[in-house]
């Protein structure tokens, strides 16, 4: 954002922005110079924009009507679900909706990955992402034990029970966080408020990513610098905001078609059941997009590391930057890394796939496998990668494979001005 | 560090932050301890149970603080077998004689002590208990034998009020 400074036009523009700087924040939704190959990979951070309102906006009217009592709580969602006016509709798109989120941001994680775009100066931005990211797991958590089902009781049981795996005080934290000796009435109502305040905490942090994101504006498919504006750059409207407008109405596409044709398939028919403290489900799985959080958790045959395991899997993300020692930003530009960027996605696809199956036999000797291969990925390989590595020539400009033909063509003709880049 | 006297003012800093962590310790304890079991649940602390009508082998699950206890009145055979183990073959070694005074009453949590499951009855590899969450199986005096358990199912304090009647608690 450097190379672009905005000024009002109008006189009266420029004594209010003096004074409150609205405009200019505006001007980011504006003429807001963008790198011009952005793909539809780059789509997602609106969808996600999209996703948290939904959430928000219909979770606030379920609210209304829901009642955060453990006596009353289940037939509460079901009184939703039958008697309230669209009740029905309103409770699956927050439940699908929750799914839906998780999808997005599962693919702008990834995509983050595929394009380096966590790499310097970015850092801020990706870390600020693996906060809301592991806020919105702790919504979904909370969030999916307030229907009171039996999924709701013992998914909240286990997963506030990872806490006792602490030495000494961690029997102590748990019968904090339950208000009891088991999940009970406290419990819920506690899980009720956090789940309500959670969202606005990541409305927060959305609009500091954003802000992070705008000091050295978007990366982009070649992963090189932009000097803004220039030919590299387009105004952020029309083009980007029809662009995400275009996705966006795809992917409610897909939203719509779980609301109105499967709205359960994501769920568990076990939370149809209302919570019994006496009776565990035969087979307890949390929801898709904590599955291979879980066969994390479970590859470990030991209780307190088992439970590090699982959450160095997510906090190992926050030190990425760093991990990964290339300086080249596109896996476009990396042939190995490319490669084995496609073998972390099958690798966590298959901790998906595993950590809903029983954890015995074949499943536990795969998840094993894959458990490993995940932590190698990040402490191994990344690091290594970007010394032994030899990456292609990257253009100096966007525009420059645009006009010269092939990219890696136009760059390798001048290899001398690669050097001086180094 | 040069030799520098202490002033009026270092005493009052030092003052001010002491009474400044105080009144913030005193002000956010309430906050956190309001989280913590209140005088209605601790109320419920213990419940009697009547175990007049159980046959050996027959197992009942009663709710004590929201949490299940199993009750068992084990077999002769079964108490021979929970006896007959040697504690070197244990993951956390308890003699039976410890967990059940009265070899015949089995008192424990049906608590799993991995991530907090009810283990089913009569199920897993031990004759004991199985906890389908995570695949720990116990013997048949609750002890972990096999899975990611880390230590036997919990006995909690209860006593005989008199023949027929346990009270847990």
């Amino acid at each position: 954002m450097s190379d672009h400074e905005y000024t009002p036009k109008s006189n009266f523009g420029k004594w209010f922005n003096d004074r409150l700087p609205l405009l200019t924040l505006a001007n980011h939704l504006t003429d807001y110079p963008t790198p011009k190959n952005l793909n539809y990979w780059w789509t997602f951070g609106g969808i996600l924009t999209f996703c948290l309102v939904t959430q928000i906006v219909t979770g606030l009217v379920l609210a209304m009507h829901y009642i955060a009592h453990a006596d009353m709580a289940f037939d509460s969602v079901e009184h939703i679900m039958r008697d309230v006016n669209y009740g029905w509709l309103i409770r699956y798109i927050h439940a699908n909706g929750a799914s839906m989120f998780f999808l997005a941001v599962y693919i702008h994680i990834f995509r983050s990955l595929f394009y380096g775009s966590y790499k310097a100066p970015r850092e801020i931005i990706w870390i600020i992402g693996i906060i809301i990211y592991l806020l919105m797991m702790a919504a979904a958590f909370m969030g999916y034990v307030l229907p009171w089902g039996q999924m709701s009781f013992w998914g909240a049981t286990v997963i506030t029970n990872l806490f006792s795996a602490i030495p000494l005080v961690g029997e102590g934290i748990v019968t904090w966080l339950w208000g009891g000796y088991s999940v009970d009435n406290p419990t819920l109502t506690r899980f009720f408020t956090l789940h309500y305040l959670i969202p606005f905490l990541i409305l927060g942090l959305v609009v500091l990513h954003i802000w992070a994101l705008h000091v050295p504006g978007n990366n982009n498919p070649v992963g090189i610098d932009v000097k803004k504006p220039s030919k590299d750059t387009v105004p952020f409207h029309p083009y980007i905001v029809i662009k995400d407008a275009f996705a966006l109405l795809m992917f409610m596409i897909v939203f719509a078609f779980f609301v109105f044709y499967t709205p359960n398939i994501l769920g568990h028919a076990d939370n149809y059941i209302e919570a019994n403290p006496l009776v565990t489900p035969a087979h307890i799985v949390p929801e898709w997009y904590l599955l291979p959080f879980y066969a994390i958790l479970r590859s470990v045959p030991d209780k307190l590391m088992g439970v590090v395991a699982m959450l160095s899997a997510i906090f190992i993300l926050a030190a990425l930057p760093w991990l990964d020692t290339s300086k080249i930003r596109s896996a476009v530009f990396r042939p190995l890394y490319r490669q084995f960027y496609w073998i972390l996605v099958a690798d966590v696809l298959i901790l998906g796939y595993v950590g809903a199956m029983p954890a015995e036999g074949l499943y536990l000797l795969i998840a094993r496998v894959a458990t490993a291969y995940y932590f190698l990925h990040f402490l191994v390989i990344l690091p290594i990668l970007g010394f032994k590595e030899r990456t292609l020539p990257v253009p100096l400009s966007i525009t420059e494979p645009v006009l010269g033909g092939s990219s890696n063509l136009a760059a390798a003709r001048d290899d001398s001005r690669l050097e001086k880049l180094k | 560090m040069s030799e520098k006297k202490t002033e009026r003012r270092d005493f009052l800093f030092t003052a001010t932050a002491a009474v400044g962590a105080v009144g913030v310790g005193a002000t956010v304890w309430p906050m956190i301890d309001q989280m913590n079991p209140d005088a209605s649940v601790k109320a419920l602390a213990s419940t009697e149970v009547d175990v007049s009508s159980m046959n050996p082998g027959k197992t009942i699950t009663v709710l004590w603080r929201g949490k299940p206890v199993f009750i068992r009145r084990r077999t002769r055979d079964e108490i021979n077998e929970a006896r007959a183990v040697k504690l070197n073959d244990l993951k956390h070694p308890e003699k039976d004689e410890d967990r059940a005074k009265n070899p015949e009453w089995l008192v424990m949590l049906g608590v799993c002590t991995h991530l907090g499951c009810v283990p089913l009855d009569q199920k897993g590899d031990y004759n004991g208990w199985f906890c389908p969450c995570h695949g720990s199986h116990y013997d048949i005096s609750g002890r972990i034998r096999k899975g990611p358990a880390p230590t036997n199912m919990e006995i909690p304090k209860y006593e005989f009020v008199n023949a027929n009647t346990i009270k847990i608690g």
